[in-house]
């Protein structure tokens, strides 16, 4: 594990838990990570590009980190969404810091 | 039926400059995509934002990418049928192609270049149980002939651009239009949100915020839907309504093309890299985002790249045998299909004395 390296709790759609090091010097997103990591079939997550209008990234935030707050972008995005629930975030939005450690997530299904 | 040498799925970018790398060929192409409009994902999801990453445009505009490709490719005259899905593709004895659309529309062409990005946008469909039963009788997620909707009571729900402007514009058709949205903010263009704001006060848009549509009612076509509001308090209620219109974008999915024989890995068509982008089937190629070799980056400057050796390996198909060598649009100039002729200006040559 690298020194900026962050452990991230990934659930996918499946319901398999993964547990992944995330580098916070990459200026990554969490919606980049499960990329990286091909956790959800290319084509099904991220499909803007990570632009938030597409919300193929949602995730259920299920650890009670400290997140950046919403951007009206992904408020709007969220609010025309299907499977949200209070804890949903647009993981393209969400970016890989040190404080991220520990952090569990699971993927919202594909809508 | 439409003929043609060259016949492209998917009117994006990689699909347009194939289109100019073609003609330079001497062959002609015809375009089919399921948006009413070119530019795919640049024009349906984000024509305002900024590339960064064009070669030779510090930034510029999806939108105007978009204009400039059809701008450089429109003295080669290309076809298009546009708001149609290709539906089927059949193998004819001589090794080319005939493409049916969902409309039923037939290309001929004895090389089919897939350049469908990540699939055909097919809208998403609100999670309410009963919609299915409803689909055509009274639902629809395009709007395709508005004057369906003329003195109708319409339904609209979704919060971005397509809802706001299909009510402004249905408010003038239509016997009354309701718009429902889960928020009470939209995230359409300002003028947009202004001009419902503006209709709702002369009381020709009905606007229930916030608030969702969670069932349909009626017997065989739509005689109403089922509204859950949470401001203050829960309650829910019937909005009397011959059509319900849900506008909650589209979602690009590979759609028939995945059942076309084509070697299929990670939602993109494999094809050879090494070469030319064909894929396993002789004549039918895949270029830009659709495709995948070890490698591969879906970027818009590699679907230039891949369009244009794709392009010479479909002229060797069209002309076997035919010599042709790579000439430079500068050194050659471009004559168009429509006649026009672009060309550098010759060098003058006068004395000083």
């Amino acid at each position: 594990m690298e020194e900026q390296d962050v452990k991230i709790q990934i659930t996918d759609r499946d319901g398999v838990s993964h547990e992944v090091l995330a580098p916070t010097d990459m200026a990554m997103n969490i919606m980049e990570v499960v990329r990286s990591y091909e956790l959800a079939p290319e084509g099904t997550i991220g499909v803007c590009g990570g632009m938030a209008m597409c919300a193929s990234c949602q995730c259920y935030v299920n650890s009670d980190h400290e997140l950046p707050e919403k951007l009206d972008d992904e408020e709007a995005m969220l609010s025309e969404a299907f499977y949200v629930k209070d804890n949903s975030r647009l993981g393209c939005q969400i970016q890989i810091t040190p404080e991220l450690e520990g952090l569990k997530i699971e993927l919202a299904p594909e809508s | 039926m439409i003929k043609t040498d060259i016949l492209i799925i998917g009117a994006g970018p990689t699909g347009l400059f194939t289109v100019f790398e073609a003609g330079l060929l001497k062959l002609k192409c015809h375009l089919i995509d399921a948006l009413p409009q070119p530019g795919g994902q640049c024009s349906e999801i984000y024509p305002k934002k900024p590339i960064y990453d064009i070669p030779g445009f510090p930034e510029i505009l999806a939108g105007d990418l978009t204009k400039n490709l059809m701008e450089q490719c429109k003295q080669f005259e290309p076809g298009f049928t546009l708001g149609e899905r290709a539906e089927t593709i059949d193998k004819q004895e001589d090794g080319s192609f005939i493409v049916t659309t969902n409309k039923g529309t037939k290309h001929h062409a004895p090389v089919v270049a897939i350049a469908g990005g990540l699939g055909s946008f097919e809208p998403r469909k609100p999670l309410i149980e009963n919609i299915g039963s409803f689909e055509d009788k009274g639902v629809a997620y395009f709007i395709k002939d508005p004057e369906v909707y003329r003195d109708k009571r319409v339904v609209i729900s979704g919060g971005g651009d397509s809802a706001l402007d299909w009510s402004i514009f249905l408010a003038d058709v239509a016997s009354e239009v309701t718009l429902i949205h889960r928020r009470n903010e939209f995230r359409g263009a300002l003028d947009s949100v202004e001009k419902v704001q503006e209709l709702k006060e002369q009381g020709k848009i009905n606007l229930i915020t916030p608030a969702e549509v969670i069932n349909i009612v009626g017997h065989g076509k739509v005689e109403g839907v089922v509204v859950s509001q949470s401001q203050h308090i829960e309650k829910e209620f019937v909005v009397e309504a011959d059509h319900f219109i849900p506008l909650f974008g589209l979602s690009p999915k590979l759609g028939p093309i995945a059942n076309w024989g084509l070697e299929i890995e990670k939602n993109a068509i494999k094809v050879n890299n090494a070469l030319d982008y064909q894929t396993n089937i002789p004549g039918i190629f895949a270029i830009g985002d659709v495709n995948t070799y070890p490698g591969k980056l879906k970027l818009i400057l590699c679907g230039f790249h891949e369009a244009t050796l794709m392009c010479q390996a479909a002229y060797q198909i069209i002309n076997p045998g035919k010599r042709y060598v790579l000439k430079y649009t500068t050194v050659s100039g471009i004559d168009g299909f429509d006649g026009t002729r672009k060309e550098a200006p010759k060098a003058v040559v006068k004395a000083i004395n």
